[in-house]
């Protein structure tokens, strides 16, 4: 009984003054807003489309059932039994294995940081949503106000272009309200630039809402998650009515479906179906084992990893097919433009593309509004999972004195998160952004998932797991789950670990920088159709102007994603950047065809 | 000999004012659009109008004073109401350059469309573009205001969630020590009576009988 096996390991009940959820509600509420993040909304519709529509789905489905599940179960039922933060079990399992403990506690903070500031610049986008003509649909005057104004990008007038910052001009409004408005952006890492000071205003405004609602812990995220779980779903749904009713959210929609099943010998996707499902699920974070470690002790885990995940993997769904219909619709309105070449992802595609479909929209502002109050909700509980990643173990071990109340501990947190994401403010910021996002996390979450399920199988002991899981929900695992659990699973993160280390190995590290100098290679003037894979045909003819405007897009959408791995192409872009062999040397303006980074991991989750 | 020179004269004109012509412009007025029912006739009288109108806009230009509504050409007017103009000068052999012409309309672009109701995208002069107006500029950025509601919301329910839990500890605080006052006057019970307190009854070390736990007792209703 599990009273015999666990009573050296589990915190004495008479005396347990832990917190525990209202209802079941909340708890399930929190691991979905935990699990479902920008990540579904950014980065599963693209995969979707760029690896054969509808067959993509197959191996999704597959790493869905083989390993997102099975790790998902063992954090529930190992936080569910052990009743601590990711420290405290690991430190129960083993002592050897604290270590995990730790690593996961160090990913989450990291995370935390670069991940509020992704909610920064949605928040920022945010306030600027309140006044009609959005800030990005039209250039600013130059200093001088000289001159005639051009009409905007996607008018058929052309007309003389004096009188508007240059910038702008040579690269569309919407991409100039990012780079420049936005971020204030330099051209390389090295060069820091100053703090923005906007950006700080909307830095302190986000932490200062995160610790309102992580203030005393899962009291407070408990009654904030009902809202910030459930609205964006209420978005979606608009969305998705509204745009099922634009022209060409059909073509949108059949070009994302439409299977390609021979894209599944490609061993590329297989790679990214598992990866998408890993870090989708916010798995290793600690914040799983955190929420689950509030439940008493017999609840069914099983049950709540299946619900989960499956919600998960049906919002993924739910967000490409409206994410879709209007993209489909900004291709039919941009002259024909191609679907293609709006195929992005990451933050590109809610800063730049997305935003630019809003424009054509008829009440653009309210669209903008609901849009980025939906991403930033959707961000924002998944913020309090990663805070719960580095409360809870700090709680558990009582890091401050026992009389010191929780608002202060969480309160020195928020401040600590605060002071370090400020590097994040810089005009170089994004760039640090990027190199976290591709360094600090994903490796490190695929080893300390690796580390998770090797030891609960194999040093806690896959028998003692089973009677535990038996003892908290009525039934013993069954044959799927322990094949999963012994074989499965631990194989597929291996594969992904090696995988990983050969992408990273192969290419040096870079990133993408924005040259305000930059000019496309020479476009045809005058007039060309495109076509696209899939069978959609551009409706109209490209204009040799905004040819020049999509060849720049390219380029600045590929900046904030890194997230194209190496050797595959960009769908429907030519021109790529050469990026400075190290960090922070080179020299902007050589610009040449370049290879990309490996995946990055928590910007998809 | 009259006719030869009125003939003559014609032909002047009519080649000096001719599409493509140089220093033509080619007008497009959109009246019904602008206007719907209320859309006016284009006639004769109304063409002598833009004549009068272009003739008063090249006036106010230094060195041109003195142009008439004859030095106005208009040609291949059209139904749907489109027509080329040019302005020659006072001896009628050729045309003014474009520029001064476009300048002038330029400046007097306002009353011109106002004098036939009309707008800037519905009384078009194709090849000279509309100036536009400048962006409107508010004093204090819009999202500032935004911002400063939302932080001054965030600041104020932070601040309440704070003091209420501080209150709550200090309840708390008053309510453990007279719960201390209780438990010692039970405790003193306890050696009086026979009873046994129910909180002596939990599950410390003991077994916990699972014959006797239902179903639902397994799992946590929601």
């Amino acid at each position: 009984m599990a009273q015999a096996l666990g009573l050296g390991l589990l915190v004495d009940e008479g005396e347990d003054k832990r917190p525990h959820w209202d209802n079941r509600l909340q708890y399930l509420l929190s691991c979905v807003g935990f699990a479902v993040g920008l990540g579904n909304i950014w980065r599963f519709p693209y995969l979707c489309q760029t690896y054969g529509g509808g067959a993509f789905l197959i191996p999704y489905l597959i790493a869905l059932v083989f390993e997102g599940i099975p790790l998902f179960h063992i954090e529930l039922a190992i936080g569910q039994r052990l009743r601590r933060g990711s420290i405290g079990v690991w430190t129960a399992i083993s002592p050897y294995l604290g270590g995990v403990g730790l690593g996961c506690f160090t990913v989450s903070f990291l995370v935390s940081l670069y991940y509020n500031t992704v909610l920064v610049w949605v928040l920022w986008y945010f306030l600027n949503s309140f006044q009609q003509p959005l800030p990005w649909g039209t250039c600013p005057p130059n200093l001088n106000r000289t001159g005639i104004c051009r009409q905007p990008a996607h008018s058929h007038r052309g007309g003389s272009v004096a009188g508007l910052v240059e910038e702008c001009q040579g690269s569309g409004t919407v991409s100039y309200f990012w780079y420049r408005r936005t971020l204030n952006i330099t051209a390389d890492i090295g060069d820091s630039g100053a703090v923005q000071w906007r950006l700080l205003l909307c830095q302190a405004a986000s932490w200062a809402l995160v610790y309102l609602c992580v203030s005393r812990g899962i009291e407070t995220t408990g009654k904030a998650i009902y809202f910030t779980a459930l609205f964006p779903y209420l978005v979606l749904t608009i969305f998705l009515v509204r745009g099922l009713t634009l022209p060409g959210a059909t073509e949108g929609l059949i070009y994302l479906f439409t299977p390609n099943v021979q894209i599944l010998l490609n061993p590329r996707v297989w790679l990214d179906a598992a990866t998408q499902i890993f870090f989708s699920l916010s798995l290793a974070f600690g914040g799983h084992i955190a929420f689950a470690s509030y439940n008493p002790p017999r609840n069914n885990c099983r049950r709540d990893a299946v619900i989960i995940a499956l919600v998960n993997s049906a919002t993924s769904l739910y967000a490409s097919i409206t994410i879709f219909a209007i993209m489909g619709f900004k291709a039919i309105n941009d002259h024909g433009q191609c679907l293609d070449r709006c195929g992005t992802s990451g933050p590109g595609l809610a800063f730049i593309v997305f935003t630019e479909a809003v424009l054509h929209m008829p009440g653009a502002p309210v669209w903008a509004v609901l849009f980025f109050g939906m991403l930033f909700s959707l961000g924002l509980s998944s913020m309090f999972g990663n805070m719960e990643g580095v409360i809870t173990p700090l709680l558990d071990m009582g890091v401050l004195p026992r009389w010191v109340p929780k608002e202060v501990l969480t309160g020195l947190a928020c401040l600590v998160c605060f002071l370090s994401a400020t590097c994040f403010t810089l005009q170089s910021g994004s760039y640090w952004l990027e190199v976290f996002d591709n360094f600090a996390a994903s490796l490190n979450l695929v080893t300390f998932a690796l580390l998770e399920v090797v030891g609960v199988t194999y040093v806690y002991g896959m028998e003692r797991f089973c009677a535990d899981v038996e003892w908290m929900t009525g039934r013993r695992p069954s044959l799927y789950w322990r094949v999963s659990w012994r074989v499965v699973s631990p194989l597929l993160l291996l594969g992904i670990l090696l995988s990983y280390i050969v992408l990273l190995a192969l290419k040096s590290p870079s990133y993408k920088a924005w040259n305000p100098q930059y000019v496309g290679p020479a476009c045809t003037e005058g007039w060309g159709h495109c076509n696209s894979r899939g069978g959609w045909q551009g409706r109209g003819p490209t204009r040799g102007r905004s040819c020049l405007l999509v060849e720049a897009w390219q380029l600045e959408t590929g900046l904030l994603q890194g997230l194209w791995p190496p050797g595959s192409s960009i769908p429907g872009g030519q021109s790529q950047l050469h990026i400075p062999k190290t960090l922070g040397g080179g020299r902007p303006g050589k610009w040449g065809p370049q290879g990309f980074l490996v995946v990055s991991a928590s910007l998809r989750t | 000999m009259l006719w030869l020179l009125f003939f003559l004269v014609t032909v002047i004109r009519a080649e000096l004012c001719q599409p493509d012509a140089e220093n033509a412009f080619k007008v497009r007025l959109s009246i019904r659009t602008a206007l719907g029912d209320k859309a006016y006739v284009w006639d004769t009288n109304e063409e002598y109008l833009f004549r009068a109108m272009v003739a008063f806009s090249m006036r106010k230009v230094p060195n041109r004073e003195t142009t008439e509504i004859s030095h106005v050409l208009l040609c291949n007017v059209t139904q749907r109401v489109s027509f080329w103009f040019v302005v020659t000068d006072p001896s009628k052999n050729h045309t003014l350059p474009a520029n001064e012409v476009q300048s002038a309309i330029r400046m007097n672009r306002n009353r011109i469309n106002n004098v036939f109701f009309l707008n800037d995208q519905t009384l078009e002069f194709l090849k000279i573009p509309s100036t536009l107006a400048p962006p409107m500029d508010p004093s204090v950025p819009i999202w500032i205001i935004i911002f400063g509601v939302i932080f001054c919301i965030v600041i104020v329910a932070t601040t309440l969630l704070i003091l209420s839990g501080i209150r709550q500890r200090r309840r708390e605080n008053k309510g453990s020590s007279e719960v201390d006052d209780i438990e010692d006057k039970l405790e003193n019970m306890d050696t009086i009576t026979n009873s046994t307190r129910c909180d002596s009854l939990d599950m410390k070390g003991g077994h916990i009988n699972d014959v006797f736990m239902t179903e639902d007792e397994r799992l946590t209703p929601l």
